[in-house]
Formats: C-alpha cells, sequence, structure tokens
C-alpha cells in the first residue's frame, strides 16, 4: 500500500486528465477527446517511463501548481512551458523535455505556456482515475471520463497506485515548432464557396478567436461568401474539419467537436498539421494552403516517423 | 447503393446516399452502418450514420483512403437481417416555463399553443440518427404545417431534457447546451445515462418514439 500523491495547491485555468482519447462512439455522440497536442503527450510519457498511453494531465495556458506527499517519483513536463520546481523552499526554474525526482515536500509550480496553448505533465506511475469507455480523457461538455467528466479543481489531489521503478533522468533535445501554414484538403461542400469565397480562404490570413477551446477554433477577420446554401443536411464530423457557418466565419473541428453539424465542410486540416494547429493561440494569424490527398498521406507518415524517432532516442 | 465514396480529409471515407431525407435511405445507411461495424476491417476508428451520409474514419498510421474505399466497395451488405427496433415512449412536460419557444411557433405556422401540441403529440417519430452531443436523438417527421426554422440566434445554454422543433425534425438535448432549435417542453427521463457503457443511449437510430403529454406535478414527480 503507497500512500502518495500530489494535492492541487492551484488547478490552472483548464487541467484535465488525457490520454490517446476513446474510438467507436461518433454514432452515439461522443468524440474522441484525448490530448489535443499528440506528439507532446507521447514524449511526455516516453520520458518518465510510462506506457505510451498512460493518463497525462494537459493544462492550457496556465497550469496547474502542485505539491507532493510520498516516495520519490519522477516527472516531465512537455511543450513549450515555463514551470518551476521548489525543493525545501529554494525555486529552481524547469527545463521541458528533461524529466525530474520529485521528493516528499516538492512543489511543481507550472506558469504558463509560452505563446502556445497546451502542455502537458506526466506522472512517472499509474494514478488512481477512473476510465469510461477505456478512456480516463475528460470530457467536459458531456461529463464524460475521469474525475466525473469534470476539469480539476483547488485542494483535489492526484492518488498514485504504483510508482515507476526507472526513475532515471532522460531528456531529449527538442524544440516544439511553430506553423503559420496550415494545410488543408478540399472538403465535400468545396464547391458551395464564390470563386472570391474560395480565393479568400486559400489566400487570406485570419485570426484566431478568443471564442476557441477544445471543441473548436473559431475565426475571424476574412468572411468566405456562400452561393448554393448556408445549410447542409445533418451530416457527421470529424476532427479538423473546416465547417462554414452563415457568417462566413470559418470553425475548425477540434478534439471534443460535436459529432453531426448542418455546416457547409470548406476543407479538413491534414492531420499532419493537427498538433501544431492546436497550438496556434487566440489572437494569431492563421494561413492556409491547398493539399492534395496523396501528398497529406506522405507527410503524415514521415511526421509519424519523425515522432518515432524522438521517442526512440528518450 | 452507395451513390458515391469520396474522402473527407485524410482519415476519412464520405459515402454519399443521396440528397433527401426520408426513412428509405436511412435505413439502408443503418444497414451499412451495422455492416461496417461488424466486418472487423482493420483501421476502421468510428462509423457515423446521419440521415443519407455515412462517415468512415480510420486510423492513418495503419490504413489509408484506397485500402478502405475498396473494402467498403466488396462489403457484404446484410440486406435481410432487420434493424431491431424499440418503440420508445417519452413523457413530456410543456408547462410554460418549459416551452421556452411556444409564442415564436405559434406566430410562425400560424397556430395556436393547442393546436401545436395536439399535432407534434398525435404522432409516431423515427430516429434516423444520434449525435452532436452524446444520445441526442433526431427525429422526424413533424407535419408539414409544423414545420420552422432555426432560432436566428442561438441559445447559449437550453436546458437539460428539452424537446427541440425545426425544419421536420424533432430533438432532445440530453444534457445542458448549445442549441438553436425551437423549445416546446421538457422531459423528466434521463435519455443518455454514461454510467451504462454498453447501451448508454435511451433512443437508437431505427427507434419509434411516441411523445406523452404530462402535467407539471406528474413531471415533479417523475422517476426514472
Amino acid at each position: 500500500m503507497i500512500n502518495s500523491y500530489f494535492k492541487f495547491i492551484r488547478s490552472g485555468i483548464n487541467t484535465t486528465y488525457q490520454d490517446k482519447g476513446r474510438e467507436n462512439l461518433y454514432h452515439i455522440g461522443i468524440p474522441y477527446s484525448g490530448a489535443m497536442d499528440n506528439r507532446n503527450f507521447l514524449i511526455a510519457n516516453k520520458l518518465v517511463n510510462n506506457n505510451l498511453n498512460a493518463p497525462v494531465l494537459e493544462f492550457a495556458y496556465q497550469g496547474p501548481h502542485l505539491k507532493y506527499q510520498g516516495d520519490t517519483i519522477s516527472i516531465a513536463i512537455t511543450g513549450d512551458v515555463i514551470f518551476k520546481i521548489i525543493k525545501s523552499g529554494v525555486e529552481y526554474i524547469g527545463n521541458c523535455y528533461e524529466s525530474y525526482q520529485i521528493e516528499n515536500g516538492d512543489e511543481i509550480d507550472i506558469i504558463s505556456t509560452n505563446k502556445t496553448i497546451y502542455g502537458y505533465l506526466a506522472i512517472g506511475g499509474e494514478i488512481d482515475i477512473k476510465f469510461q469507455w477505456k478512456s480516463c480523457s475528460i470530457n467536459t461538455n458531456a461529463k464524460i471520463g475521469s474525475n466525473n467528466g469534470k476539469k480539476l479543481e483547488n485542494n483535489q489531489t492526484i492518488k498514485l497506485l504504483k510508482l515507476n521503478s526507472n526513475k532515471d533522468k532522460k531528456k531529449i533535445d527538442y524544440t516544439n515548432s511553430k506553423v503559420e501554414n496550415i494545410r488543408v484538403i478540399k472538403g465535400t461542400n468545396f464547391n458551395y464557396f464564390s470563386d472570391e469565397g474560395i480565393k479568400t480562404f486559400f489566400e487570406k490570413k485570419f485570426i484566431v478567436s478568443k471564442l476557441s477551446d477544445r471543441m473548436g477554433m473559431r475565426l475571424q477577420g476574412n468572411k468566405i461568401n456562400n452561393v448554393v446554401n448556408t445549410n447542409i443536411k445533418s451530416e457527421g464530423l470529424i476532427k479538423g474539419v473546416i465547417q462554414v457557418p452563415p457568417d462566413g466565419n470559418p470553425i475548425i473541428m477540434l478534439s471534443d467537436h460535436g459529432t453531426i453539424g448542418g455546416y457547409p465542410k470548406i476543407g479538413v486540416v491534414a492531420s499532419v498539421d493537427y498538433d501544431r494547429l492546436v497550438q496556434i493561440t487566440p489572437g494569431s494569424e492563421i494561413k492556409f494552403t491547398e493539399i492534395q490527398l496523396i501528398d497529406a498521406e506522405t507527410l503524415f507518415k514521415l511526421y509519424e516517423m519523425d515522432t518515432d524517432n524522438l521517442l526512440s532516442q528518450i | 447503393m452507395i451513390n458515391k465514396i469520396v474522402n473527407l480529409g485524410d482519415s476519412a471515407l464520405y459515402c454519399d446516399f443521396g440528397q433527401e431525407v426520408n426513412k428509405e435511405i436511412n435505413s439502408k445507411v443503418i444497414k451499412y452502418f451495422n455492416s461496417v461495424r461488424k466486418s472487423n476491417i482493420e483501421g476502421i476508428t468510428n462509423v457515423t450514420p446521419s440521415y443519407n451520409k455515412l462517415i468512415i474514419s480510420f486510423n492513418l498510421s495503419i490504413t489509408n483512403f484506397k485500402k478502405i474505399k475498396k473494402e467498403i466497395e466488396v462489403l457484404n451488405i446484410d440486406y435481410e437481417n432487420k434493424i431491431i427496433n424499440k418503440e420508445i415512449q417519452i413523457p413530456v412536460c410543456c408547462e410554460s416555463s418549459f416551452s421556452l419557444d411556444i409564442k415564436r411557433l405559434e406566430k410562425k405556422l400560424n397556430l395556436n399553443r393547442e393546436q401545436i401540441l395536439e399535432k407534434f403529440f398525435n404522432k409516431k417519430y423515427f430516429c434516423y440518427m444520434t449525435g452532436f452531443i452524446a444520445g441526442m436523438p433526431f427525429l422526424g417527421d413533424l407535419d408539414e404545417n409544423m414545420r420552422a426554422n432555426r432560432l436566428e440566434t442561438p441559445r447559449v445554454k437550453v436546458p437539460k431534457g428539452s424537446i427541440g422543433l425545426t425544419e421536420q425534425f424533432t430533438n432532445i438535448y440530453t444534457f445542458e447546451s448549445p442549441g438553436g432549435w425551437n423549445i416546446i417542453g421538457n422531459t423528466p427521463l434521463n435519455i443518455f445515462n454514461n454510467l451504462n457503457e454498453n447501451e448508454p443511449n435511451l433512443i437508437n437510430p431505427g427507434d419509434t418514439v411516441i411523445f406523452k403529454e404530462i402535467t407539471f406535478s406528474e413531471y415533479k414527480n417523475y422517476h426514472d
């Protein structure tokens, strides 16, 4: 029986447990959820010797401030994150992509993400949380997943069932790359839009709106003109679909999206760019470029090989 | 049977069964849905039926559009297998605090409250699909003279249990959510149960729904 746990002195703005997410539930209205930035999720787990699909803490903008009680444990933070580790009252600035040994009484203060949205904290061990449909991922809209589907709050604890025996220091030389150009495959309603609308879509820049969250990214700045119909008969959606509602401002479906929608689909973000798309902060510019299916498939393969290569270096 | 199969992005197939919305087309979609789910084609991660489309999502790490399309084109569809469907009664209270958009409907439909409710309750509805939010059923069809557009400005919060109307369809908000449908009543019945992982949805595609009007005191005393 171990009695090791973290306590949230401050939970952060939007802190949830996430893993790979859940499959085969679109037909009842449940999206994948899961870590928004998959590559950073995988690296975090690898740095602390976890199973790659183990639950991690995902935070947005401001992260949690945690205090630890228990036997020495390893942790790692990934993304572009500013954080401190406090040992016996002495503060140290921490580095992302590097594991740390946390001892009884230590604190981790995740101050903020830097010009990105999401960061990840992996804990080397097994966390005591519930799974729903084989996933711990919290979907706060549907109230599904661990912690009764709610984001984490001050004074809650993270109880550990098991600590990993290997706590060796691990690190990797990696910088989170940023993109402004998001590659897009033409959508199934591409021909609903005027030539001018399509020109706007591929040539103008859009601004990411503050009304963006894990469900969707709303864009502003340029309106896309529809010449056929501003509604379609409601049909299934997937992650990355770009819908254009009647007001002409595109919305990109993200991991917690509604599973059915009735707005025309102008395009779908290529899977290779998804991890970087989700990190684009409100107020930033975003530009779309067209990509053919075959090229999107090839680039995704290369991206995956690159991820595997990174993981094998840890 | 599928009119057209195209890609939706790089990790989904978009199967088009036509433009109209009717039981016949929707039944084909559901039969395909059941057959694809049973097929165990490697790499499929989600199958989403709607009125007249079927979207098949797959894991791009292990398969691709070309491979899945080929498998779907030669897939044996079990047309004989009758869809097992239930008839479900849903209690609805249309007390004024629940029927948020009844005035708007009276104006739009040129009918009074009694006429609207009579037409609404005097019908059986077919479940075309579930989704948008977990467990939300899309039911049809409303009488021709009962069809109104969505609200000009959608509500930020539609209360849990709300019964909405739009065009030829009616739905049930399984939990509090944003939404733009015309709300005429509320059900005390839990339509989505996330604690029942095998069967979280009370209503599934192909089922028949009958709404039964209840009083406010019956609503308050209702137990699942």
